[in-house]
Parts: structure tokens; sequence; C-alpha cells
């Protein structure tokens, strides 16, 4: 079983809010509770982002199960110049792209590490910042 | 009486104005394109009854140009669209859908948004689909270009040097061509100096933006002995994709030139030693790296030898980009145009920077992050 993940608010912030759907909900609100989930086969195997269901046969459907929130540091980028008023206030900061231990890939931002530190590699655990009522989308720190 | 001889060819090429060109707007380039590539081919717009151009501007286009065609195509893969055009205009040809094919480009980006292009949300006009998973991370275009830069220099010792490189030799071949918007030389040091963008990406590591046009016109080979140009014959096409949205790439050191290249050589039968000019991609210095690996013209993780060993510079054993590329001379936001115009010119061997005894050339265009790749192998004799 997964532990909880810690959930921060940034409600109103100015942080782009995902417009979900009916497929990306169910990530985006199960990590607003604390738990880290992706869609798994019958198989075993995992992918990211969510797909519907019903686009597989149907006894090889994917659902959402808690996955463990490990992951490392496949590639990133410290960005350091960005036109968007948000993000521009916060230069420097990082983009990743973090493999997780069950082998899908997810977009992140990497915090709680100064930028010139992280590194191809480096191990990290997600958690999940509060952007609306219901709706959280992860961030990872080292862990 | 001798069957029809469908083989598709390119008889006509031309550009808009490039560079910074405020008084045209996105249809006035594609305009200006397309009556300087039909009369380049001694044709008008009443012979044309084939037409592609990429995205939501088609059926405008078509009526803007006053075209009456029979067959319509409009792939949209980004940069490397126009590649993607080649390969259905060829089979659209052959098939007898149509005989004289006219593919047009036209942008106003320069002029119209300035340079915001590279460093504005890589997620815009995306929030309700894939956007979702990546916008709340402040990604930028250059940034995800940086994502494969980081991971190439990881696996295999890519170097900053190697990949400033690229740019100084475009550079350089910029220097013969009074359209390119940067012409004075540079060094490895300028680029390493100049400032960071997104690591491990530099401002020099970064293609221009532009406003221009250009337009390609092909017909049949029986149609093309009638008319007054030299035709360039199609001798592969390959088109791949391997991901659209950048978390999606399986392999950040690969990308799908290494299927597109492989049906491309395989169609023309040639291999990539055969090839004397070659038109790379190059939206940044990495591009340039990971299309020349993925065509095969050097062995993965070799990209940066091969270039700081003098090959893709003017006078080398592949001279790439020979108007400047994208570095440095024109990028208006899909440049695979451009590809095949510079491609044509040096086929004929009217290019402004001659590289001698060309006949065999190859034009591969990336579109999105590396994601859709298009490959067209020209020839100055049919081959096929």
């Amino acid at each position: 079983m997964s532990t909880a993940v810690d959930v921060v608010d940034a409600i109103d912030t100015g942080l782009p809010v995902p417009e979900v759907d009916g497929v990306s909900r169910p990530f985006f609100a199960a990590l607003d509770r604390g738990e880290f989930v992706l869609q798994r086969f019958p198989d075993g195997t995992w992918q990211h982002y969510p797909r519907p269901p019903e686009m597989y046969p149907p006894d090889n459907r994917p659902d959402f199960a808690p996955a463990s929130g490990r992951g490392t540091v496949h590639t990133f980028t410290v960005i350091r110049q960005m036109g968007v008023p948000y993000f521009k206030e916060r230069l420097p900061y990082v983009v990743a792209i973090v493999e997780t231990e069950e082998g899908v890939r997810l977009m992140g931002s990497i915090t709680d590490v100064p930028v010139d530190e992280v590194h191809i590699g480096l191990e990290v655990e997600v958690y999940g910042v509060r952007v609306a009522e219901g709706l959280s989308v992860p961030f990872w720190r080292p862990s | 009486m001798p069957e029809h001889d469908r083989e598709p060819v390119i008889v006509g090429i031309g550009e808009s104005e490039l560079g910074k060109a405020p008084h045209l707007s996105q249809r006035q380039h594609h305009a200006l394109a397309a009556g300087r590539a039909l009369e380049d081919a001694g044709l008008t717009m009443a012979d044309v009854d084939g037409y592609f151009c990429a995205n939501e501007r088609l059926p405008d286009m078509a009526e803007f140009l006053g075209l009456n065609y029979r067959y319509l195509s409009g792939a949209w893969t980004g940069g490397s669209s126009f590649e993607y055009h080649v390969q259905h205009a060829a089979a659209a040809i052959r098939a007898g859908y149509t005989d004289t094919v006219l593919i047009t480009y036209g942008s106003d980006l320069l002029s119209r948004a300035g340079r915001s292009l590279g460093t504005g949300p890589a997620t815009a006009g995306e929030p309700a689909t894939w956007g979702q998973y990546e916008a709340p991370y402040g990604n930028t275009t250059v940034g995800s270009y940086a994502l494969i830069a980081q991971r190439h220099q990881h696996v295999y010792g890519t170097t900053p040097e190697a990949m400033a490189q690229v740019a100084v030799d475009m550079r350089h071949h910029a220097a013969s061509n009074p359209e390119a918007m940067y012409r004075d030389p540079i060094t490895v040091d300028d680029v390493l100096g100049s400032r960071m963008i997104a690591d491990p990406l530099h401002k020099l590591d970064c293609c221009v933006i532009s406003d221009g046009g250009g337009a390609v016109v092909m017909t049949t080979r029986e149609r093309a002995k009638d008319l007054p140009s030299q035709p360039v014959h199609i001798l592969g096409t390959g088109t791949a994709q391997t991901h659209w949205n950048p978390v999606q790439m399986p392999d950040f050191t690969s990308s799908g030139a290494v299927q597109a290249g492989r049906d491309a050589f395989r169609e023309a039968g040639l291999t990539p030693a055969d090839v004397d000019m070659a038109m790379i991609y190059d939206s940044f210095t990495i591009t340039v790296l990971m299309l020349l690996e993925g065509l095969g013209f050097c062995k993965p993780g070799e990209s940066g030898g091969f270039v700081q060993d003098g090959n893709i510079r003017y006078g080398g054993s592949l001279p790439v980009n020979t108007d400047g590329g994208g570095l440095s001379s024109c990028h208006p936001g899909l440049r695979g145009i451009f590809l095949l115009t510079e491609s044509v010119r040096q086929l004929r061997g009217k290019a402004r920077l001659q590289v001698p005894d060309c006949s065999v050339a190859i034009a591969a265009g990336s579109g999105g992050w590396l994601s859709c790749i298009g490959v067209t192998l020209l020839g100055k004799e049919p081959v096929r």
C-alpha cells in the first residue's frame, strides 16, 4: 500500500489549473485525497497519462491503482526564461521528467532543492499541490 | 503508345520574403511564394489540380489562391508537415488523383507575435488535452528540447561545445545568404557565453524567429518534359511519429528519424553515404545531432564528434543547411518547406553556397518536440 501523500494548498495563487475531464479527473482527485494513483493494466503494466478503458479490449482494460509515489529524475532542465508572469516571478525553476518505480514517466517540478543540485538519477517522491477544490497536481521533492 | 510516366518530380520552387516582412500577411506569404513557384515551373494557378498546405488554413488558402482542385490534403505535424506533404503528393500523383500539386506555406510570426514562441508556455492551446499534465510546471518550447539535450549529454557525454559547433557552422553558411537574419560569424565561445535559456540550451543554441513563406510545385515526370525547369526527382520518402507531447517520448536519445530515414533510403535504394548534402531541421542545435544519428549519418552518440570533425560545414563530407538554417537564416514557425526549396536549388546547381556535383540531397523535417519526422530524398537524376 502506498502511504498518504502530503497535499499543500495553492488555490488562487495563479498556478495554472488543469482542465480535467472524465478520464483524468480520478488522477487529480485521488492525489487531492492524498493518494497517488496511476492506470494499471490487468497484466501489471502501468501507463500515464490516463486513457479511456473502453479503447482497449474487454479483457485488458486499465483501472486506477495506488502507485508508490517514488521515482527518479530521468531528465530535467532549469528554466531561466519564461514569459508567463506566474512562472517569470519564480525563475529559475526545474522542469523534470520523473520515472516512477512503476516505470511510467510524468512531467513535474522538483522543489525543496537548489536548482543546481538537481541531477539525472536524483531520487524523488511525490506530493500534491491543490490548485482547485478537489484537484491536486503532482510535484516532486528529494526523498 | 508508352504508358504515361507518373513518377513524381519537383518542377517549381518559390519563397516569399524571408526574415522580417511586416508588410506581408500570412496569406500574402502563401500567395507570393505560390506565384513564384508556379512562375519557376512555367505553370499558372489554372494548371494546379492538387493543393496542400498545413493546418486549418487549407480551405481558406484554396479559395484565396483561386484553386479548382481534384485533390486536397493538409497534414499538420508541425515543422515537418511539408515532408509529409511530399510523401502524400507523390502517392496521389502516382495513383492518378492529381497531375500537378502546389504545396504552400506562409507565416508572419515575427511581425505578429515577436520572439515569444520559444519561451512562452509549451502547453499553449492545449489546456484540456495533454496540457493537463504539463501546464502546472511552466515548461517552454526551449525547455522541451533542453530535456532531450540534457539526456543526450548524460547518456553519451555529448558536450556543450559540440552542440555549439552546430550553431557556428550554420552561421558560417548564413554569411553567404543575403536573406539570412544573422550573418556575422560566431564562435563556440560566443554560443557558450550567450545567456542560458533552459539548461543546457543557450540563446544561440536556439533558432531565430522570422517571417516567411515557401512553395513547391510537383507534377509527373511526363508532364515535366514540356516544362522549362530542370526537374528534381523524388527518390524516397519516410515519415514516423514516436510521441507528440514531450513527456511521452519513449527514448530521449532517439527519434522517428530512425524509421523515417530507413523507409526513405530503402525506397530510394540508397544509403546515407550516397547523400551529397543535407537539409536537417535545426530548431535547436540538439535537433541536428538527434537527426544526424537517427538518419544514420553517424552512430548513436557520435554526432558530437561528427560535427566537431567538420563534416556538416561547407566543404565537409555532408554540408548541412547551406542557407544558414533555422539557427541563423529563417524559421517562421514551420521550417520544413525551406528544407525542400534549398535542396532543389542545390540539385539544380543554383544554390548560393553550391555543393559541387550535388546529385542526392535529403530533407529531414522535425515537428513538435522531435515528435513527427518526415524525410524526403531528392535526386538530380531518377535513380528509381
